[in-house]
């Protein structure tokens, strides 16, 4: 294997990577504010769709990105309305929105079906972006960096600030969080908006960079493989960028090693081969513990009323 | 008139469904003809369930009022298939199209549970009184585009994105890699599987993975362009598949097989209102118009056009069989001895690769 090869598996391995990491990074937040939003397939496909007919129309790859945060933010809200201000069952709600955003970008993107856009370009010059081997460092586009700089904020914001503190407060104690004065709804709505930008973002990745077009279910249920990597991570930042990146290799190598001729598996086994990690790695996390509770915050998906 | 209906709405139209063809037939006594579809994919996914939406729309504009159609789409290849044809013929459907392999044993069984009604199976090999079936000689177009690639290609090596080794992609592949071996008895073409019909990401992953591995020329046999777009991106060649994709890549969109289903539609529609419908098997190619070869691009050398052409045209005659002997198989098998054309029950059942294939 050349060097170039290598430079170009690992420039696929972290393309496939980075929508993973965005809408799982969001989704943690969330949790850690103890909502469970399920619906990030759906608030995937809203920023997709949005963001490739936003793209489409004005020309303009970067004003699509903020239409996509946009587009994850509503989706997020009619969750946030529902599940917090009506105390409605989280794990339905969620489940719910995923399925109104299969169909409401199907709608929205009936018309573009066929059309296509520029990609999302990388953000150094070409000397750097198109170099044979610096390229692995230099010639990703907007939402690989950025999804690297939000690990590293969110990890910040998580452990080392006081919002940050009062936001775990929440998703661990709500009510002694409310006792002592803190609004626990608006926290969460926050989390959850946030969350909604990050899953449109991961969205627009498949029609901006990763295949810029619209086609229906464009992330063919990448939303679910965020929301288990939530749980994969612990709930901690550093370990789900590990979890991303190992997912995305695993897609990335199992494709990789039928290219190269690994005929011995079956096909069909290569594809397993994500989950199998998946299971494998929680299988061992669990272990590690003597409870088997993987520190999920305590007020995780149930609902909360001040009075 | 169309009525869309979407899986997600099945479960709610489920129940008035079953009062329509009551007041259809109450309203006026000339009932437009139902036509029924129910598709695997997204009508948007610009590959095949796209086709065969084109020809119910093309069946819109040759009947118009005459008939009424209606469709389902994403329909999931299990249970959830029989549902779903059962919805349409409830629904008062005279001739219902079920377009997807795995749609064949749920189509039967429905069948059987409405033996007034027409149903027409794509691709499949089970068949009734009132059960025929329909498919393309896709494997004709394969030739031609294999033959175009084996003339284009630089590294001696094409890529393959398949979705599964059913005997409709098994001789897919054979066809295209021996058009390409005839041109280059060296050529090499490497699969990859992808276990599904459609997921654009992947599609595309998969073709960056056999680009680096080597192949300067992507073809597919899965529903999205997103292979395509991955080998604009990277710079070499691709062919479309079910339907002109060149939107998508001008630069390395070479060509298209073509799926055009209109002609058939068309002419079933008129059996059944002429009330000569009868079961059949039909598996139509490029002569019949079936399958057609998209315009070449600009790319494309005079001596690979050239030698496309003459393929199609000798198909189309009959003086060309892209399976002709001898052929071996992987492991040095004759298949076919010298000057022996393959049957049409051997390439439905294909189970096996020509030499020089890697799967």
């Amino acid at each position: 294997m050349t060097s170039a090869m290598l430079v170009s598996i690992l420039m696929t391995l972290i393309a496939a990577s980075t929508p993973l990491l965005l809408a799982a990074l969001g989704e943690l937040v969330a949790e850690k504010a103890g909502v469970l939003n399920l619906g990030v397939e759906g608030m995937m496909l809203c920023g997709a769709v949005a963001g490739f007919a936003v793209a489409f129309s004005t020309g303009s790859t970067g004003i699509g990105l903020v239409a996509a945060a946009f587009a994850g933010v509503a989706a997020s809200m009619i969750f946030a309305v529902l599940a917090l201000s009506l105390m409605a069952n989280q794990v339905a709600t969620g489940l719910a929105l995923t399925i109104f955003g299969i169909g409401a970008s199907s709608l929205i993107g009936a018309g573009f079906v066929g059309r296509t856009i520029t990609r999302l370009q990388p953000v150094f010059p070409a000397a750097l972006s198109e170099h044979p081997i610096l390229r692995l460092v230099f010639g990703h586009d907007i939402l690989v960096y950025l999804s690297l700089a939000l690990v590293a904020g969110v990890g910040w914001f998580l452990r080392r600030t006081r919002p940050g503190l009062i936001l775990r407060a929440v998703g661990e104690n709500d009510a002694s969080a409310h006792a002592i004065g803190y609004p626990v709804i608006a926290i969460r709505y926050a989390a959850v908006a946030f969350g909604g930008a990050l899953a449109g973002l991961g969205g627009a990745y498949f029609s901006l960079a990763l295949t810029p077009m619209w086609a229906d279910r464009l992330t063919a249920g990448r939303g679910w493989i965020a929301l288990a990597l939530v749980v994969f991570s612990a709930w901690k930042p550093g370990r789900l960028l590990l979890g991303a990146y190992l997912f995305g290799a695993v897609m990335t190598l199992e494709l990789q090693a039928k290219a190269a001729g690994v005929t011995w598996l079956a096909p069909e086994v290569l594809a397993m081969a994500p989950y199998l990690a998946t299971i494998a790695v929680l299988t061992m996390m669990s272990l590690g513990r003597k409870t088997g509770r993987l520190d999920a915050p305590a007020c995780l998906g149930k609902p909360f009323s001040a009075s | 008139m169309t009525s869309i209906i979407t899986r997600r709405r099945l479960t709610f139209g489920a129940a008035a469904a079953s009062t329509l063809p009551i007041l259809g037939r109450g309203a006026s006594a000339q009932t437009p003809l139902g036509v029924g579809f129910v598709y695997v994919g997204p009508i948007g996914d610009h590959g095949y369930t796209w086709t065969h939406n084109q020809g119910r729309l093309a069946l819109e504009k040759e009947y118009g009022a005459k008939i009424k159609t209606s469709f389902i789409e994403n329909v999931a290849e299990g249970p959830d298939a029989a549902r779903a044809i059962r919805q349409l013929a409830q629904a008062g459907n005279q001739l219902i199209f079920t377009t997807s392999f795995g749609f064949m044993n749920p189509t039967i069984q429905v069948a059987k549970q409405f033996p007034k009604l027409h149903f027409e199976h794509a691709t499949g090999y089970m068949r009734a009184e009132n059960v025929a079936t329909y498919d393309a000689r896709f494997y004709e177009g394969r030739a031609v585009i294999g033959t175009i690639a084996g003339h284009m290609s630089k590294t001696g090596q094409a890529g393959y994105v398949a979705s599964f080794p059913i005997p409709e992609v098994v001789m897919g592949i054979n066809a295209f890699h021996l058009a390409a071996r005839k041109v280059n008895p060296n050529f090499k073409t490497k699969v990859v599987w992808c276990s599904t019909w459609y997921d654009p990401a992947k599609e595309a992953d998969a073709a960056k993975a056999l680009i680096d591995q080597g192949a300067d020329m992507i073809t597919q046999h899965t529903d999205s362009a997103a292979p395509l777009q991955a080998a604009e991106q990277r710079g070499v060649f691709a062919f479309g598949q079910a339907s002109d994709m060149k939107s998508f890549a001008p630069k390395a969109h070479l060509s298209a097989i073509v799926d055009d289903w209109s002609g058939y539609y068309i002419k079933r529609v008129k059996d059944v209102m002429d009330g000569n419908w009868k079961s059949g098997a039909v598996w139509h190619g490029l002569k019949e118009g079936m399958v057609k070869i998209a315009p070449y691009n600009d790319a494309v050398t005079p001596a690979a056009r050239a030698a496309a052409d003459e393929v199609t045209k000798g198909i189309i005659a009959g003086t060309l069989h892209p399976f002709t002997g001898e052929l071996k198989d992987q492991k040095g098998v004759v298949r076919l001895k010298a000057g022996e054309t393959a049957s049409d029950e051997m390439l439905s059942k294909m189970d096996w690769y020509v030499d020089g294939i890697q799967a």
